[in-house]
């Protein structure tokens, strides 16, 4: 059963339609590229996936039960997870800190409960582990590399028990070593049965890790195939309208 | 594998040494113990139990609020409103005692008065986007114009039936002959250093300092937690303005005038960064510490008071500058 499933969902800002009568859906464990140019309406589906924005029209399922998200703390309770473009890390704090940031872990009773830090630092050294990466969980954020913070945000979204992870651009700004680094990251996501839904401009990023890869053109789905089914030519075609729909 | 998970989760990224050496606290600590000791040697005023007392108690009121500018400069603001909120809480204190209420009725009402004027500042920024600066600029002049009110523009000093127990709780030396207000900055920083460090709401407030974006995107409640440091921050205004007048036995409308930037020369000679996400409660009262060593010896070795401003204006750049070397090395 696909863990979530969008039909028909339509989002209109006034007059602007951002996105228009998109349906697909996502199972577990798989790798969903998201492609399109600037303004072409990934975001915004994005965006309301994590609860920012609400549809204007049709519905989502996740499990085959209805969503209706208000706010982005509710879709991380249904196991919705964001990566954000800019990774959202203090760079003032340690990793195991970040990681744990807004969810920290206490110990004692009533009002009297101070912060766990031997067990966030534990649980953060092995979500580091089971991602295969050098990230120690007392290093101060500010002195990592592009690839350890990938870490520390990727490692924040297996806190709970996340059903789906969606990526913004995580390999837009890093060093090419790093790039690899962060696939690494996406492919244990996978490997845990975690779906990924990877937004990206990087066509190499994509058709290395991505399972399908799904093409948005002004608010449209206008692709959804599997990888081997398609090329970076097609792709390219897609986005840039050269070729209409397949 | 050879390397155990135990490794890299222990693994801490400087010694203690180390991190000692790096820290601009450490350093001004240095400098406060080396002036204390050339003096005790250079004058015969410096190491008496007269001059200690002294130094001490003249430490406390600034440092109380430093501990307080603490948690508003870790979240990247300011309170400029600090000196003028004191003196408000201090005049409300004694107008409501000189009217013939209990000290217990005038402290509720001075605390009271302060925590509301926090709130105030608060919400102007944590919810309407104001400026810090802009709004607790205008606070300054707001709360110092209500003290003014309150009082009529004359000096209280009769504090009405609890007039002792004012002046006692300021002024008095309960345990082991130490000032009551070296007590009360104790025990207030120990309480800062514990929220800072063992609490959500302490590691919260250095998130919002480190990256305001990321703290409201991961779910800390960002604007209840600003409109609480600069509640804080007017507290610690408060308590210190309550003691002072303990202490002095008399409130005029320019009480606190200026103190603000004494205040925020210490928290940032201790340590703290403008720009927000550093900072320690230690750090505060040493910097406050600093301040009052200098003072004091200006006047014990015979140098003309009108010197103080440099000396004290060369300490802040001298601990920045230790900070900017720092940060230099490092992008190096």
């Amino acid at each position: 059963m696909a863990v979530l499933e969008l039909t028909n969902i339509s989002r209109h800002f006034g007059a602007i339609q951002a996105v228009n009568d998109v349906s697909l859906s996502i199972e577990p464990g798989q790798v969903v590229g998201l492609m399109g140019d600037n303004g072409a309406g990934k975001s915004t589906l994005v965006k309301m996936i994590a609860g920012n924005f609400r549809p204007s029209h049709g519905t989502m399922h996740m499990d085959g039960k209805e969503l209706i998200l208000h706010k982005p703390a509710e879709a991380r309770q249904h196991g919705i997870e964001i990566v954000h473009q800019d990774l959202a890390l203090c760079n003032n704090l340690t990793a195991a800190a970040n990681v744990y940031l807004g969810r920290e872990l206490r110990r004692g009773v009533g009002p009297f409960r101070i912060l766990d830090y031997a067990s966030m630092y534990k649980r953060a050294g092995q979500l580091f582990a089971e991602l295969k990466s050098e990230t120690r969980p007392r290093d101060l954020v500010k002195q990592m590399s592009g690839g350890q913070r990938q870490a520390v945000a990727i490692a924040r979204t297996m806190l709970s028990q996340a059903k789906i992870v969606l990526m913004d651009e995580p390999t837009a700004a890093i060093s090419v070593r790093q790039v690899a680094e962060v696939l690494n990251l996406i492919r244990h996501l996978r490997d845990q049965g975690i779906a990924v839904v990877l937004i990206s401009h990087r066509m190499p990023d994509v058709f290395t890790v991505a399972d399908r890869v799904i093409v948005m053109r002004r608010g449209r789905k206008v692709a959804d195939k599997t990888i081997a089914s398609s090329s970076p030519e097609e792709v390219t075609g897609l986005i840039t309208g050269a070729i209409e729909q397949v | 594998m050879a390397l155990t998970i135990d490794q890299p989760i222990e693994h801490k990224q400087q010694s203690l040494a180390a991190r000692l050496f790096a820290s601009q606290t450490f350093w001004v600590v240095i400098a406060v113990i080396l002036a204390c000791v050339f003096l005790s040697f250079a004058t015969d005023a410096f190491a008496t139990s007269k001059n200690l007392y002294n130094i001490t108690r003249n430490i406390t009121f600034v440092a109380i609020i430093a501990l307080g500018m603490t948690f508003v400069i870790i979240t990247g603001g300011i309170d400029l409103s600090v000196g003028s909120v004191l003196c408000l809480s201090s005049m409300v204190l004694a107008v409501t005692m000189h009217a013939g209420y209990s000290i217990e009725v005038g402290i509720l009402a001075s605390i009271a008065t302060a925590l509301a004027i926090g709130a105030f500042n608060g919400v102007l920024i944590a919810y309407l986007g104001f400026p810090p600066f802009v709004v607790t600029l205008g606070m300054l002049s707001i709360a110092r114009s209500l003290a003014m009110v309150a009082s009529n523009n004359t000096v209280v000093f009769q504090f009405g039936p609890d007039h002792a127990k004012l002046l006692s709780l300021g002024g008095g030396a309960w345990v082991f002959g130490i000032a009551n207000p070296v007590l009360y900055m104790i025990l207030l920083a120990l309480i800062t250093g514990f929220i800072l460090r063992w609490t959500k709401f302490g590691r919260h407030i250095f998130a919002i300092g480190g990256n305001e974006h990321a703290a409201t995107l991961t779910g800390v409640p960002v604007r209840q937690i600003k409109v609480a440091v600069y509640m804080i921050s007017a507290l610690s205004a408060g308590i210190a303005g309550i003691i002072q007048t303990g202490w002095l036995g008399a409130v005029t409308t320019n009480l606190g005038t200026g103190m603000e930037l004494q205040v925020i020369a210490a928290t940032v000679i201790g340590g703290a960064n403008l720009a927000g996400g550093v900072g320690t409660a230690f750090g505060a009262i040493v910097g406050a510490a600093l301040i009052e060593v200098i003072r004091n010896s200006l006047g014990l070795l015979g140098i003309n008071a009108f010197w103080q401003g440099v000396f004290i204006g060369g300490a802040i750049l001298l601990a920045v500058l230790f900070d900017r070397i720092r940060n230099f090395r490092r992008s190096d």
